[in-house]
């Protein structure tokens, strides 16, 4: 019993660590709007600044002036890439800000090694809390009852700020409606930033008071974001109190959940997320969301089928990379496969996101399973690769069915967490489930038949495939169910009063959307010779996600060209350098900045800027209108 | 012959307030009834509760003798009942032809269908409905950059797709031009009687109530206070005591229109 | 735009270290963790560059310059794969070597096999590599787990210890050492049970509950095989909790100065570790090593600077035991294979590929406020590892 009290204790602490980061998130989440995937990089930097600071000031004074010093200098900088960076593309479609924010944290995870190098470095303890106390004769740090006391702290101090002052009072208003607040007169540009600076403060402070406990590392960033944003979500969206009550709920669930199966802890929170997600679809304290910004479709250019010109021209695209492996080396063709790949999971996504309105941060689930699907084959049944290459993806198909299911129900962010739990509980049994899988160690051996074993022929393999996929998923977008996809995407109140069933709808689409990523997969598995988890994790989400607004969401076929620049230019800069998530960090920056409607999007733009819309100035205030329809 | 429509007791209560309290009419086919009350009566309640948005706590609604309370909205579509909303809903990323053809296609139950152009299917029929609502001019047009009484007209469109027995029209000239409001509402009122649909609508604007409907009824507090012939209704000192009370019966117009 | 792109990158680049090719030098591909793990990867490139200083600077392979080509792999299999491919395909390296994780390994070792080029594995500790996954292509440098585990698995047997608790990362590193770990153990001392087991996910340990769930077992001793920030977080909440007092641990690799030196001041006494303990290695091929590394960089050696140096030192004997540097003949050259290490000579067994390096077993303490290790023997490799004959029976079939 006072075991169990004591684990409970340790829980807490664990939980306050939790909550002060993902308070921060939840804050610039509710108010913004903003996926902001930098969290987990001012995380880091608040743990690195602290060290310095702490490092060089000893004693109470110059460890607790330095935790704040460097979380006050961390929010600051947080602010200056809120003014600089995020500023530019508030008006871009929703997750570009993702993007932008994911090219920061790769540019920081480089910069603070060229910084601070390469070693872990130890910070000091917390002083006057280096002991520990008694309860029921074990010993507890006295430093987790510091951050137990923290936790409730903070919750009261940001419901006094938001309660009690004009200024909170406003960022409410703000976030009911903004419009409103613009109208008060209310300059929303430093209300923005100033929440910006308050999320990144918080972000910094819970990482400089991890200094006592661990050491700080280039990685710490990647430990703790997707469990932050998970906690946000299962609290709900912008909810403070939600994120301090889930953030409890998963520390304790870990806690006792490690007595009884101590390989839990890798996906608790995952656990919890969609257990909460399918249960209440928007998070424990969460309201539904009011007017989520649509993914795609305020664009007002119709999408057209090609015309016959430029169907000749995608189609002399097509022969020159098909007669490329007559002139180029077997490197180049290896690369050119594993671009041709990533151009049909990238085309799948962007189906599912810019046809479906669904943005998926789990597609990689079904990309692995389709590769899993196929190496599984190989190995316990000895097929060849053509029959892996069938049947493989049914694997994706079926996780899809049954994901897919429980995803539509949700809708926004809410949909796009659920996809990320089910792919990290995916994830997690192709690591858990050594016997079969293999765990991190993969399967091995899953070589392609001996006539596409050159480069040459699996190029032409892959070509194959690629263009068919894609050439299908592209008719599927003109095609009638495609106009039902878009409908109920475009309104989902109209496309239900017009006989459509919405969900189910979708439903299909997602799993349209899996079986083609399964089938890039399989592909991918034959590619590589082997499959490992890392298949299916989120970093290969991600990726997914960055070609695909990179190529440009409001466009038809704009993850093509996002995956082939976007997989090219990390491979070559994976060959020579180092740096490269320094430079790919600072390339994927400037390209939001440059083309905030995606590369594709905004060669679109250009073609139509010359003949100027007939209408001009008359037309413009309909198309407000639309807008603020569209937005409703 | 039973009514087209018939509602009976139709009751909404949120957290407590009674929306609406025991509502009950009929409707026949070819007939166009509106529906007025002040604001908050529970006009666009009921109308969300006739097409299946909104499920009812109480009471039935029979069409043609069929009850479709707690049908989706998509299933009391495919019985034969076509709406408009208050604030316009359509498909901004689309053309105006196209919208119509998605719902064409629904109709025709072909979404499933992923073979073939969709932009090429039931051209004619699209084209004519746009003809019939005075849009074909702007077929091609994307849906996003329409004005608003256009937009009010291709909803029109849309909802007359599948042929409709019913057709629910909630404030449909609401952001017109007066002259704009005489046209639609003699067109809906042309193709209503020419089909025998029958068409249920609220308005604000009593010069387009009085002047189109054949029946009038009133709601107010969640309550049918009034039915009748326009002149009956105008008539009707209970009617006019709840709108004189907010100044608004006649007035209505020429308050719409200085807010324009 | 472009413009300020082309700067950045060529800003970028000048690090680079690709080479052209040149009449006069064999080429070798090398790939490693270097943007994921560079606290283990930059003494193991500080490593590799003095050995290959040393090479080129006493005349090369007998008279050709020995060039390496290094890649990032990013901690992941499949960039590693796309830069194996790169070396051979484009730059036409002679072989392969390098890797840091295990499942990096692997994927280069069936990589080396599809190809039919050599892989030598410097640091990879998986015993997959070289058994049950093992392949006529690849090679491993590295004292492998089953090697450590039995190390410290003799030292666990002479402890009164009873009841044993396991902390290890859960992944196949972690499961794998355990898991030999026990069997030796209970071999050695059948008297002996594991009441309590913990698989905190790598770089994500939650130390207190872990260690509250490990302390509510009363163990006699303790397993640990976490490393890095993992096992800072598991030392001081330990510490503070008094979860270690009274207990014996052993603790895997805790001793490699890249893991022991950020404990600074809060290093634990008495804890059975593996390690590299280079200041009080007195061996004249060690003191050679040190005293060449120390000039060259200014700092001391780290475990993985071993490892580097020992790479390229075992790549430059095979390319000099043989004129042959095709495939076949390196492989041929590869098999009993001696290199001269600072951990001394060892040898790459033709049965199973595994080189004998030996590692250091001691006992951690505390000097000067630095944790060091102390009582330090040095464990030969081949007494640890199972006979030529039954390692060959655990490989696949060729």
């Amino acid at each position: 019993m006072e075991f169990l009290l004591v684990q409970a204790l340790s829980g807490l602490a664990s939980a306050a660590s939790l909550f002060l980061v993902a308070s921060g998130l939840s804050i610039i989440f509710g108010v913004m709007r903003i996926v902001n995937f930098a969290h987990g990089a001012f995380y880091m930097l608040g743990a690195y600044v602290a060290f310095t600071l702490t490092d060089r000031f000893a004693g109470p004074l110059g460890f607790w002036g330095g935790v704040l010093v460097a979380s006050l200098v961390v929010a600051a900088v947080g602010a200056l890439m809120e003014m600089v960076l995020l500023r530019r593309i508030y008006h871009a479609p929703e997750l570009f800000q993702l993007l932008a924010t994911f090219g920061v944290t790769l540019m920081v995870e480089d910069l603070v090694v060229l910084i601070w190098g390469s070693e872990d470095l130890m910070g000091p303890r917390a002083p006057g809390f280096t002991g520990a106390v008694s309860v029921f004769g074990r010993l507890v740090p006295s430093y987790d009852f510091l951050l137990i006391a923290l936790g409730p702290l903070v919750l009261g101090l940001l419901w006094l700020l938001f309660h009690r002052t004009r200024w909170g009072v406003l960022v409410r208003a703000a976030t009911q409606d903004r419009e409103m607040v613009a109208s008060l007169g209310v300059n929303q540009k430093w209300l923005f930033t100033s929440v910006f600076a308050l999320g990144v403060f918080l972000a910094a402070f819970g990482g400089a008071l991890q200094i006592p406990r661990t050491t700080v590392s280039h990685a710490m960033d990647l430990s703790i974001i997707v469990e932050v944003f998970v906690v946000v979500v299962i609290g709900g969206l912008g909810s403070v109190t939600g994120a301090f009550v889930a953030a409890i709920l998963v520390s304790e669930l870990n806690a006792f959940g490690i007595l009884i199966l101590p390989q839990i802890s890798m996906i608790t929170v995952f656990l919890v997320m969609a257990v909460v997600l399918v249960v209440r679809p928007y998070g424990l304290f969460g309201k539904p969301e009011g007017a989520p910004r649509a993914a795609a479709g305020i664009s007002i250019r119709p999408w057209r089928p090609m015309t016959n010109l430029e169907r000749s021209g995608v189609a002399a695209v097509v022969v020159v990379v098909a007669l490329m492996p007559l002139f180029a080396g077997d490197y180049t063709l290896s690369v050119g496969s594993e671009i041709l790949v990533y151009v049909l999971f990238a085309a799948s996504l962007h189906f599912l996101m810019t046809v479906g309105g669904l943005s998926s941060f789990g597609h990689a689930a079904y990309f692995g399973l389709g590769a899993y699907g196929a190496a599984l084959l190989v190995k316990y049944f000895g097929a060849p690769m053509e029959a892996a290459l069938v049947i493989g993806p049914v694997l994706g198909l079926v996780g899809a069915v049954l994901f897919g299911w429980f995803c539509v129900r949700l809708s926004g962010v809410y949909f796009a967490m659920l996809t990320l739990a089910f792919a990290q509980i995916t994830w997690s049994v192709a690591f858990q489930w050594v016997e079969v899988t293999g765990g991190d160690n993969g399967i091995l051996g899953i070589w392609p038949s001996s006539w596409a074993s050159t480069p040459q022929g699996f190029f032409w393999l892959a070509l194959a495939i690629v263009v068919v996929c894609v050439a299908a998923l592209r008719m599927l977008v003109f095609s009638p169910f495609g106009f039902g996809l878009r409908a109920a995407r475009d309104s989902a109140l109209r496309s239900e009063a017009i006989g459509i069933n919405g969900k189910s709808t979708q439903w299909i689409a997602f799993i349209v959307a899996g079986t083609f990523a399964g089938i890039a997969g399989a592909l991918f598995a034959f590619l590589k010779g082997s499959v490992f988890p890392e298949t299916l994790g989120i970093p290969t989400s991600v990726d997914g996600l960055v070609m695909v607004l990179l190529g440009g969401i409001e466009t038809v076929s704009g993850a093509v060209v996002g995956a082939v620049v976007y997989k090219a230019l990390a491979i070559w800069l994976m060959s020579k350098t180092e740096l490269s998530k320094l430079v790919l960090g600072g390339v994927i920056v400037l390209l939001v900045v440059a083309f905030p409607k995606g590369i594709v999007g905004f060669l679109e733009d250009l073609r139509h800027r010359r003949p100027k819309a007939p209408g001009g100035a008359g037309s413009e205030g309909a198309v407000d209108v639309a807008k603020v329809e569209a937005a409703r | 012959m039973s009514a087209l429509l018939q509602v009976n007791g139709l009751v909404k209560s949120y957290a407590g307030v009674h929306a609406v309290r025991g509502v009950s009419f009929s409707l026949n086919g070819g007939e166009i009834l509106a529906l007025i009350g002040p604001n908050g009566a529970g006009k666009s309640t009921c109308f969300n509760m006739l097409n299946g948005q909104i499920r009812p706590n109480a009471g039935s609604i029979k069409l043609a003798g069929e009850e479709i309370v707690g049908l989706p909205p998509r299933t009391v579509w495919r019985r034969g009942v076509g709406r408009t909303f208050q604030i316009t809903a359509t498909f901004s990323s689309m053309t105006v032809r196209e919208n119509v053809q998605v719902a064409l296609l629904s109709f025709h139950k072909r979404l499933r269908s992923a073979l073939g152009y969709a932009g090429a299917a039931f051209l004619d029929e699209a084209n004519k409905l746009l003809a019939l609502v005075g849009m074909e001019a702007q077929a091609g047009r994307p849906c996003g950059e329409l004005a608003y009484g256009d937009l009010k007209r291709l909803e029109l469109a849309i909802a007359l797709a599948n042929a409709p027995r019913l057709l629910l029209m909630d404030e449909p000239t609401a952001g017109m031009a007066p002259k704009e409001r005489v046209e639609l509402m003699r067109l809906t009122a042309a193709i209503a009687r020419e089909k025998g649909i029958g068409v249920l609508f609220t308005e604000h604007d009593m010069d387009v109530v009085f002047e189109h409907a054949d029946t009038v009824m009133v709601l107010n507090r969640g309550e049918l206070v009034a039915r009748g012939t326009p002149q009956e209704v105008r008539r009707d000192p209970h009617v006019q005591a709840i709108y004189l009370g907010e100044g608004l019966l006649y007035d209505a117009r020429h308050r719409e229109e200085s807010a324009q | 735009m472009k413009k300020t792109m082309g700067i950045a990158l060529a800003a970028v680049l000048l690090a680079s270290t690709a080479a052209k090719a040149q009449q006069g030098e064999i080429k070798v591909g090398e790939i490693n963790s270097y943007s994921a793990l560079p606290a283990f990867t930059d003494p193991y490139r500080k490593g590799m560059e003095l050995a290959l200083k040393e090479i080129n600077d006493a005349g090369g392979i007998n008279g050709k310059k020995l060039v390496i080509i290094s890649k990032d792999d990013a901690g992941k299999p499949a960039e590693a794969l796309t830069a194996a491919n790169e070396l051979i395909s484009k730059d036409g390296v002679v072989m392969i070597a390098g890797g840091f994780l295990s499942n990096v390994g692997l994927a280069l070792s069936d990589f080396a096999k599809q190809k039919k080029v050599m892989y030598l594995a410097a640091e990879p500790l998986t015993d997959a590599i070289v058994w049950s996954k093992g392949n006529p292509y690849t090679f491993r440098l590295r004292t492998s787990n089953y090697m450590q585990a039995a190390m410290l698995a003799e030292e666990a047997a002479k402890l009164p210890a009873k009841r044993w608790a396991t902390i290890a990362p859960n992944y196949e590193y972690g499961q794998s050492f355990v898991a030999v770990f026990k069997d030796l153990l209970k071999k050695k001392r059948p008297d002996v049970e594991f009441v309590a087991e913990q698989w905190p996910p790598l770089n994500k340990i939650d130390a207190g509950p872990v260690l509250q769930a490990i302390d509510a077992a009363k163990p006699d001793a303790i397993l640990n095989a976490t490393f890095a920030g993992d096992l800072v977080k598991l030392v001081r909440e330990g510490n503070t909790r008094g979860v270690f007092k009274d207990r014996a641990v052993v603790s895997y690799l805790t001793g490699e100065p890249e893991y022991l030196d950020p404990l600074k001041g809060e290093t634990p006494e008495g804890w059975i570790v593996t390690g590299y303990p280079w200041y009080s290695i007195d061996t004249p091929e060690h003191k050679a090593f040190l005293d060449a590394y120390q000039q060259l960089n200014k700092d001391y050696p780290r475990l993985g600077s071993i490892v580097g140096y020992s790479t390229v030192k075992s790549i430059a004997a095979a390319l000099k035991a043989t004129d042959d540097h095709s495939t076949e003949g390196l492989l041929k050259a590869m098999k009993n294979l001696k290199v001269s290490t600072p951990f001394g000579d060892i040898v790459y067994r033709a049965a199973d590929h595994q080189s004998t390096l030996g590692a250091y077993v001691g006992k951690t303490a505390l000097k000067d406020g630095k944790g060091v290790m102390v009582d330090v023997v040095f464990k030969k490799g081949p007494d640890y590892l199972p006979s030529e004959e039954e390692a060959a029976k655990m490989r696949p079939a060729e």
